[in-house]
């Protein structure tokens, strides 16, 4: 255990073994993503009571969950970071905050377009939007701050206590539909117990929300992969792989 | 499959639009950020090896002539 962690603070070989792993999850969550949105929009049966528009589901659902979980990955790096001064852990916090923007955005408009036939607004100001919303500017403030800072290491750290101040948003967006009354749908889905949903619609989104996992891991993956490249552009270990060696 | 017909797929019972609209705002912006890493990664490497290259014939320039 403690090898691996301390492998994966070593560039070059997170540089061959991210190669190796991104060679394989690209494929992998191309076809998760095509399987289960063509299950999900065109086999799945429609909603007794919202016809098809709960399709969005399958986008909307695995969206928002990859974007909780992803902030948690990105703060907890981010913490590393901050405690031990792993540059890697600091690349990854870096490398998941655009990821996560991106998913939460797009949990964002996905609901935005449910929202217009299911509760006739396109937007409210409801519990757990907002604090979606402010997740979404918590992942931006990340990306931003760390472009506001010359000092790239005073940079890094202000990120990153940044991410972690911004964790306390996460259990209040899970528990907003407990915790005031909502237009939003409480969980159908329950780590404990029955799930409130059909399994011929349960099925589509557990694969979608595994396609978004494996596409959150290669994006983040690709991610700093990019940023490796260019930061050891003068290492020895980077020249010899480009130079064929 | 659900649905009889392309129209009736393409329709949804009036949802159609919402429907469609959701997963092309999904899928542009989530093959930009596969993609644009992707491409950075490329451009940087091929920097790379341009340099390699750069770098390689003249060492071997200098050993030439001083074996000369």
């Amino acid at each position: 255990m403690w090898t691996i962690i301390h492998k994966m603070g070593s560039p070059p070989w997170f540089f061959r073994f991210s190669g190796t792993l991104v060679r394989w999850l690209l494929p992998i969550t191309i076809a998760l993503l095509l399987v289960g949105a063509v299950w999900g929009l065109l086999v799945a049966p429609p909603d007794f009571r919202q016809g098809n528009s709960y399709r969005i589901i399958y986008i909307h659902v695995p969206a928002a969950v990859v974007a909780l979980a992803g902030y948690y990955v990105m703060a907890l790096a981010g913490a590393v970071s901050l405690i031990w001064r792993i540059k890697m852990a600091d690349i990854t916090m870096r490398a998941a905050a655009p990821v996560g923007a991106v998913l939460t955005a797009i949990a964002l408009v996905t609901g935005a377009i449910w929202g217009k036939p299911t509760w006739g607004a396109w937007w409210v100001w409801d519990a757990r939007i907002t604090s979606m919303l402010i997740l979404f500017f918590l992942y931006l403030g990340v990306v931003a701050l760390f472009e506001a800072y010359e000092n790239k290491t005073a940079a890094a750290r202000a990120c990153a206590v940044l991410s972690l101040v911004g964790t306390v948003n996460i259990p209040i967006i899970y528990k907003s539909v407990d915790w005031w009354y909502s237009l939003h749908q409480p969980a159908s889905l329950k780590l404990t117990g029955e799930s409130a949903i059909d399994s011929s619609m349960l099925y589509p989104l557990l694969l979608m929300i595994l396609a978004f996992y494996c596409l959150f891991a290669l994006t983040v993956l690709l991610n700093m992969r990019a940023e490796l490249v260019w930061a050891h552009r003068e290492s020895s270990w980077l020249k010899q792989l480009a130079g064929g060696a | 499959m659900y649905f009889e017909s392309l129209s009736a797929m393409w329709h949804m019972d009036g949802h159609g639009i919402y429907v469609w609209l959701a997963y092309a705002l999904t899928a542009i912006p989530l093959a930009l950020t596969v993609w644009l890493p992707i491409k950075r990664i490329r451009q940087h490497w091929r920097w790379l090896e341009a340099e390699q290259r750069r770098v390689a014939p003249a060492a071997s320039r200098t050993v030439n002539e001083a074996g000369v």
